[in-house]
């Protein structure tokens, strides 16, 4: 078997659709001149929900200021992007209806500030729906298959059971999309992307062409019929793919957890205001307890809100953070079976050539050694990728529980103040009392 | 339990150790009354609860509670001689027997209840069993509250039999029977359930008796309620133990998390565990509200008895008016009312003068006799309605005062079940931290 060659890890090396290439020399997928809206987009004055879009802008850059307000860096990230050599920051908010003859749907605003020179411009804002962001995804999928591209929020909802225009809804995929962007601007080879760069400047993007070919599940046709059956896995990437399961096990118990927590919670604030409200009708009965009564049903209610929003964080930040990691470890795992064939077709390819050398000293094509260059690049990708990945889990998780511990933090802080008012209120009125009967 | 005046407050009594005498109930001091009340001349508490068994009244062998009653003289308490005190045991039973005589024999006095016969407004994880060492606890603290009660009262104390039970063992059953108050106690319950039309109730009773309806509607929803609360509210810390668990079990995965990670899952355990001890705590709370549903009852009870009196006041009044109108006929021969004597006579004739005479006399004598009923019954009646209001007034204060302290210790566990969460959560997030 030829010698392993080394390879630097970092730089992208050889594949042809990976690297980094300027701007300029890369075909724009759009055509030169500006496209207007397409007919039938129309917009109406009002709706319920959310309010209605106005018309896709064109690039104004968002402020400086509210960029970096809105970005929620994490100053411990370790790695290539540390906060100080980060160049490229992206946001997704804004949400907005569309209202068309044809359909409905939401499009957020990407803002984009950057001093890369594979920029034209410093700054960015576009206007992008759901679609484009898949679009995105699977283009990188496409032109990056040994690296790891994250993961998009699901595409499908089930019509009837979730309300897709609701505000808590449309919030959530939001802040995953805006997460998305963030992981691919993160990375040192996805963010080079010429699609990524187009995604985040071009006025609108012509995708048509490229969805049609493709279903929801999204796996890259160029490596799924390729027939090569892999020998030996090395056990370093048997690890990864025991440790991803083992991890999507214990996910998915935390999400059953959380959701049964949400049942009990809500159960309870339901009993809980009946229970407050027994006090209220047992005050009005009443004198000199009348008040006392009142102030424990209204604290009784304060503590109602407060478990109120702690449920509605308990959805809204906790349970979509939970899922979205499940779906990271989906895409990881593809990675790792992309690796798998292409080493499998490596393999496959040499013991071909090496039968044909044996048979009539044919020498090795040079074909099988450029698989041998694949697989390596692709393991040290996959490598890297996986070194941030784990980075990242760590610091996602970390910020994530220590969210949650901060939130019930702050619901029993609310309950303590509203029972420790309550308190103070009744026992000065209780040695008001006491001095105007010694008087 | 001295009587410095001084009101303590619950606020202060936040370690609920061990009861001796000496911390008694912080409502012992609060009782105190103007008066020579037993409690100013005896100290009393119900110190301790025993399991034993024996043979019941059909020889069957039964397990069953006794609680020890320890009394000693106040002035040698004050003295700071420290005596050892005097005790004897006796079982709920004896207790209702007592509660039931003074019901009986002081029918205008709002009669302090015992601690519930068995466990009601459970919430599904508490123990219904009489024999659960946390239900006899709150029943020895009940009990004792009781007697606190009762030999605060103003009338109430100065019972002999009530002293009897609390410093004589032996022979204090065939006392309170002696005393025939069983006779009385069976019409007392019949009369309570009777229906009876009055045409003119004092309105201060009627109003106290539409309260005590309310107030006892009240109370039980409430404890209903809380109930329901406190079943929710454990189904929610429980769940947060399976964190634990999964925390675990994720921490055997990973490197640099691992630790951080299965600190965090032990104090979710704690968290998990927490509950029982707060829910058990607030028992005390519930104890309180169903002091005062049965309490509710025994203000009814004041009422109706009011009601009957009235009732039979009116009766004899009403008795003594026909009475009065039959000697008028009588006398004068003229026929107002319908009455079959009058339709015989027109009949078959009037009687003869002799037996008029006799039944004139009769009349006048029954008249007479009906007079002086009236006039005790209505004496009876404005004694009544007299002792009745008063005990009403200091029910009203008492009942005021214990029920906004019951509210602030409540409002208290409520802070400590906060401040506990606060702690917990702080914890693990600590934990979290070092992931």
């Amino acid at each position: 078997l030829p010698a392993r060659r080394t390879m630097s890890v970092g730089a992208p090396k050889g594949l042809a659709s990976s690297g980094q290439k300027p701007i300029t020399e890369i075909t724009h997928p759009l055509s030169a001149a500006d496209e207007p809206l397409s007919p039938g987009v129309t917009l109406c004055p009002q709706d319920a929900g959310l309010t209605n879009g106005t018309p896709v802008e064109t690039s104004s850059p968002a402020s400086v200021s509210s960029l970096f307000n809105r970005l929620q860096l994490d100053d411990e990230l370790d790695g290539d992007t540390s906060s100080e050599t980060k160049d490229l920051f992206v946001t997704v908010d804004d949400p907005k209806k569309h209202v068309s003859t044809m359909e409905t749907y939401i499009t957020y605003r990407v803002s984009t500030k950057t001093t890369r020179i594979e920029f034209d411009l410093p700054e960015y804002s576009v206007r992008r729906r759901y679609q484009d962001f898949d679009w995105l995804r699977i283009k990188l999928d496409d032109s990056q298959p040994t690296h790891l591209v994250p993961p998009l929020p699901e595409k499908f909802v089930m019509k009837g059971v979730v309300d897709r225009f609701s505000e808590e809804f449309v919030e959530t995929r939001m802040k995953a999309l805006d997460k998305f962007l963030k992981r691919v601007a993160d990375h040192p080879v996805l963010s080079f992307n010429p699609h990524f760069n187009a995604f985040l400047t071009a006025k609108d993007l012509n995708k048509r062409q490229g969805l049609a070919l493709l279903t929801k599940v999204g796996e890259s046709v160029k490596y799924v019929a390729s027939g090569y059956k892999l020998r030996a896995r090395p056990a370093e990437y048997t690890a990864m793919v025991e440790y991803l399961d083992t991890f999507s096990g214990k996910l998915g118990t935390m999400d059953r957890i959380a959701q049964r927590i949400l049942k009990e919670q809500s159960e309870y604030l339901t009993e809980l205001r009946e229970y407050g409200s027994v006090y209220s009708s047992w005050a009005a009965l009443e004198e000199e307890l009348q008040r006392p009564l009142e102030g424990v049903a209204g604290s009784v209610s304060t503590c109602c809100r407060a478990m109120e929003d702690l449920s509605e964080n308990m959805s809204q930040d906790f349970l979509p953070v939970l899922r979205e990691y499940v779906l990271y470890i989906e895409s990881m795992k593809n990675v790792l079976r992309k690796r798998d064939q292409c080493q499998a077709e490596y393999e496959g390819r040499l013991e071909a050539a090496i039968l044909r050398r044996q048979e009539d000293r044919t020498p090795v094509p040079a074909e099988v050694e450029k698989c041998q260059d694949k697989v390596e690049c692709f393991n040290a990708d996959l490598k890297a990728d996986w070194e941030r990945w784990q980075r990242n889990k760590r610091q996602d998780f970390k910020q994530l529980l220590t969210g949650m511990a901060d939130k019930n933090i702050s619901y029993y802080e609310k309950c303590q103040s509203a029972w420790e008012s309550l308190i103070t209120v009744l026992q000065d009125k209780q040695t008001e009392d006491k001095t105007s009967e010694t008087n | 339990m001295a009587d410095d005046g001084r009101d303590e407050s619950l606020a202060t009594d936040e370690e609920d150790s061990e009861p001796s005498c000496e911390e008694g109930a912080s409502l012992s001091t609060a009782m105190v009354d103007d008066g020579s009340t037993l409690i100013r001349r005896l100290e009393i508490c119900v110190a301790e609860a025993e399991k034993r068994t024996g043979k019941n009244a059909v020889n069957m062998g039964e397990n069953y509670t006794v609680y020890l009653i320890e009394t000693r003289p106040m002035d040698a308490v004050n003295d700071g001689r420290n005596p050892a005190p005097d005790s004897l045991w006796r079982r709920y039973s004896e207790f209702e027997l007592l509660r039931n005589y003074l019901l009986v024999t002081y029918p205008c006095v709002i009669v302090p209840p015992l601690p519930e016969k068995r466990a009601e407004f459970v919430w599904h994880k508490l123990s219904a069993d009489n024999m659960d060492p946390d239900f006899v606890e709150r029943r020895r603290v009940g009990l004792e509250n009781f007697l606190l009660r009762v030999a605060s009262h103003p009338v109430l104390s100065n019972d002999k039999i009530l002293h009897h039970f609390l410093t004589e063992e032996h022979g204090w059953k065939e006392a309170v029977y002696d005393t025939g108050f069983q006779a009385k106690a069976d019409s007392r319950l019949r009369a309570l359930s009777a229906t009876f039309r009055v045409r003119n109730p004092d309105k201060r009773f009627v109003e106290m008796k539409h309260y005590s309806d309310e107030l006892q509607s009240h109370t039980s929803q409430l404890l209903r309620a809380r109930a329901r609360v406190a079943d929710r509210l454990y189904g929610v810390y429980k769940v947060h133990g399976n964190y634990g668990r999964v925390f675990s079990e994720w921490s055997a995965i990973e490197r640099e998390m691992g630790d951080g990670l299965q600190s965090a899952g032990h104090h979710m355990d704690a968290f998990a565990a927490s509950i029982d001890d707060i829910l058990e705590e607030e028992e005390h709370y519930a104890d309180q509200l169903k002091e005062y549903l049965s309490y509710a009852e025994a203000l009814r009870a004041v009422c109706r008895k009011h009601e009957l009196t009235q009732f039979e006041l009116e009766v004899c009044t009403q008795d003594l008016v026909t009475k009065r109108q039959q000697r008028e006929e009588l006398a004068t021969g003229m026929v107002r009312t319908f009455s079959l004597k009058g339709v015989t006579n027109k009949l078959f004739g009037a009687e003869a003068p002799e037996q008029r005479e006799a039944r004139l006399k009769l009349l006048e004598e029954l008249i007479c006799e009906g007079q002086d009923g009236v006039k005790d019954k209505t004496l009876e009646c404005q004694e009544q309605v007299e002792r009745g209001l008063v005990d009403m007034q200091r029910f009203k204060e008492q009942k005021d005062k214990d029920l906004k302290e019951a509210l602030i210790s409540y409002a208290l566990m409520q802070v400590s079940m906060c401040k506990k969460g606060i702690q917990v959560w702080s914890n693990a997030k600590e934990c979290f931290l070092k992931m």
